[in-house]
């Protein structure tokens, strides 16, 4: 019974991911790759933040990783 | 006989599932060097295909939102009108989802090359292009010689030029 239950479950979990992953192919990145996506867009307000989160949290970096996410090179 | 069980097997075999669905969605079988370029024309795609026939091919697919195919155009253009006499042929296949922003994209960099929309992207599927812009260069035989996965600009024109000319010599 025990075993069972056990089963099921694995076999939900495994559902679960089969359903939820999905690789974006290299050519269905248009959408990423539009500049709205872009968390960094805007320079100036980005520095801003920076520094108020700097002088005031004294937290620095730690922002995201640079690209657009559109997977090019 | 004593039979040694696997510990903890659901474990085991959840894990291997999951790491073999990763495995699965992240493959592409990407075209390789000696694979038969297959008949173009039955892709369904938008525009005219130029002539192909005992041609060396480059056929290169890229899209208007990617900034490193918009660097490859221009480095395209002069390869198309060095080698076109020699034979030498672009094929730029556009894998766009919106047929203006190519258009848009071509008034803003116009191409000296054959330019054909793959809009139903079963071409590129087929091919299986790992990075955008991916490009195949292929011999006069049809079969591809050589696969570009991105644009690294000098670099890449260089090793372009190379390629097509010891394709041309053959």
């Amino acid at each position: 019974m025990k075993n069972k239950a056990r089963l099921f479950a694995a076999m939900g979990v495994l559902l679960l991911f089969s359903t939820g992953c999905q690789h974006v192919k290299p050519w269905q990145r248009g959408a990423l790759a539009d500049s709205v996506m872009q968390a960094d867009r805007d320079p100036l307000g980005v520095a801003q933040d920076e520094h108020i989160f700097f002088s005031r949290e004294a937290a620095f970096g730690g922002r995201g990783v640079g690209g657009g996410g559109c997977g090019c090179n | 006989m004593h039979i040694e069980h696997p510990k903890r097997p659901l474990a085991k075999l959840l894990i291997t599932s999951l790491l073999l669905m990763g495995a699965a969605g992240q493959s592409f079988a990407e075209w390789k060097v000696g694979d038969a370029l297959p008949d173009l024309t039955a892709f369904k795609l938008e525009g005219k295909l130029p002539d192909c026939s005992n041609k060396v091919l480059m056929v290169d697919f890229w899209a208007s939102w990617c900034t490193p195919c918009a660097q490859s155009f221009p480095a395209m253009d002069p390869l198309q009108k060095k080698y076109g006499e020699q034979g030498f042929q672009i094929i730029a296949i556009n894998v766009d989802e919106n047929r203006t922003a190519m258009e848009k994209f071509l008034k803003k960099s116009p191409a000296a090359f054959a330019v054909v929309r793959d809009a139903s992207q079963q071409l590129v599927e087929k091919a299986g292009v790992s990075t955008m812009p991916g490009s195949f260069i292929v011999d006069r035989a049809g079969k591809v010689r050589f696969v570009h996965s991105g644009f690294n600009g000098k670099k890449t024109e260089k090793q372009y030029e190379i390629e097509i000319e010891s394709l041309l010599k053959k």
